[in-house]
């Protein structure tokens, strides 16, 4: 119960208010327990790495054992671990090497694919589901159109009252962007920062406790 | 179904041949459209071209594949505006080791173009675990924590960085990054060290990085591809953003086309009921 309970909550707390004295007590002390912060967090850091390393290879072997739903696709991915891995020991990580050739031909060129039929579901959904049901619905639909128009070279092109002195899409999308949306996220900001500090408060004095494992 | 349901309930396909249409032909036709500097480019610029030859700039290739399309472009542009103006530049990936893959071989390139000598005018750390540690490592002792480079070379052994103790000999970081590692930047190297932090992110995020802006924790800032393309037309070199801008306007033109015709249809279809 002690190593499993009491002990992390001890560590957290110790190693919370260490590292708030250290901050704002300048002295030698401090940058040594900073320091070696730094160099410990990052010792741990890889150890974690390779802990996650194990884990994923574990979870997919037994998925291929076992003949879970989707089992081919496992092996598919612990053949790219394997085929990495071989590479970068064969020739290294240099940008001529086959590991670097699998990456930007392979990996990246998949990851891009993927994320650009963002732009096709976008499309499809604004179709859909962006109506004027409501007037802040039309004050949102005003708001992202003359943006979107803003942020493209085109939205000037269009913008043929300039002529007269008044502002163009551009101008408008900067004055949204720098008045109205920035003071909406100016407000979140302050309340994620301020319950950002009291989870941490929580964290230190034990009151948290849901990183023990539930309850 | 009269017409203004089947508009309400237009096949999907439509739309997406119609913004591949988007999309693609403005490449092969182009209206040569103005693109307007905007303020927060123009301040990353100004600061650049201000450095002298004896200034390092430490970039920050904190991204992804997804987001390749709109971040390499300012990549590139920042590491040719640096190259020309012969200040020196550190790269790195702090936040992503994906990052690696696209930064590297875009800066060897560059270097060639512009017959710079490793170690000497840039130098490229790659990525190691732990970004907030490293950040506040760099503001500490910059050698000891990274202490090598891509290539496992020491970084005492390389005249460019034997230099560098932390960042006051770092004159700016620019973290490129298509999620929130230009705030961690924030937070670790402006709050504790005062380090000049400028961002270059996709234009999905630019709007939450306003406050820094205006805030002064940022110098500047370069949004989306609209940023690549006018830092492409300062340093008078269009290339991938520039080209990159009409495509995005037309494809924003077909998504407002959507959005009014969408509802057109649903309101239409509504009164007839």
């Amino acid at each position: 119960m002690f190593w499993k309970k009491q002990l992390p909550i001890i560590i957290v707390f110790l190693s919370g208010v260490i590292m708030t004295v250290q901050y704002f007590v300048p002295l030698h002390a401090s940058e040594f327990v900073f320091d070696n912060y730094i160099k410990w967090g990052i010792s741990i850091g890889i150890f974690a790495a390779i802990l996650g390393y194990f884990s994923f290879i574990r979870v997919h072997i037994m998925k291929i054992t076992k003949k879970a739903p989707n089992w081919g696709y496992s092996i598919v991915a612990l053949a790219g671990v394997v085929l990495m891995i071989v590479a970068a020991l064969i020739d290294g990580t240099d940008t001529n090497g086959y590991y670097m050739k699998f990456y930007l031909y392979i990996c990246a060129s998949i990851n891009a694919t993927v994320f650009s039929l963002l732009a096709f579901y976008i499309s499809s959904a604004a179709y859909r589901a962006f109506r004027a049901r409501s007037s802040q619905a039309v004050a949102l639909l005003l708001a992202a159109t003359i943006v979107m128009l803003g942020r493209v070279p085109i939205g000037d092109y269009f913008s043929f009252w300039t002529h007269w002195g008044l502002p163009s899409f551009y101008d408008m999308a900067q004055w949204i962007l720098n008045v109205p949306n920035m003071a909406a996220k100016r407000a979140i900001a302050l309340g994620v920062g301020l319950g950002s500090l009291l989870m941490t408060l929580k964290l230190i004095l034990g009151i948290e406790r849901t990183y023990l494992g539930g309850e | 179904m009269n017409f203004w349901e089947k508009l309400e309930k237009l096949d999907r396909r439509i739309i997406y041949i119609i913004i591949t249409l988007a999309v693609v032909l403005p490449f092969f036709f182009r209206m040569g459209l103005p693109i307007k500097i905007s303020p927060e480019t123009k301040a990353i610029y100004d600061y650049i071209q201000n450095l002298s030859p004896t200034d390092v700039v430490f970039i920050s290739g904190d991204y992804d594949p997804q987001v390749d399309a709109e971040l390499t472009p300012m990549f590139e542009a920042i590491v040719r505006h640096c190259f020309e103006r012969n200040v020196k530049i550190v790269v790195s990936n702090v936040y992503n080791p994906q990052g690696v893959g696209l930064v590297e071989p875009r800066l060897k390139k560059l270097a060639q173009e512009y017959k710079k000598v490793y170690g000497v005018d840039y130098v490229f750390l790659g990525w190691k675990y732990g970004y907030s540690l490293l950040i506040m490592g760099m503001g500490r002792d910059f050698k000891g924590t990274w202490q090598t480079d891509y290539y496992n070379t020491s970084l005492e052994d390389l005249p460019l960085t034997s230099k560098i103790n932390n960042y006051n000999d770092i004159a700016l970081v620019i973290s490129l990054t298509g999620s929130g590692a230009y705030v961690a930047w924030i937070y670790y190297a402006y709050v504790q060290f005062k380090a000049k932090i400028a961002a270059g992110i996709t234009a999905v995020m630019a709007a939450d990085s306003y406050p820094y802006l205006q805030a002064g924790q940022l110098i500047g800032l370069l949004g989306g591809l609209r940023g690549a393309a006018e830092y492409e037309q300062l340093i008078h070199h269009p290339s991938l953003g520039s080209a990159g801008m009409e495509a995005q306007s037309w494809s924003h033109i077909a998504i407002i086309l959507f959005i009014i015709l969408g509802n057109l249809g649903y309101f239409m279809s509504r009164k007839k009921k």
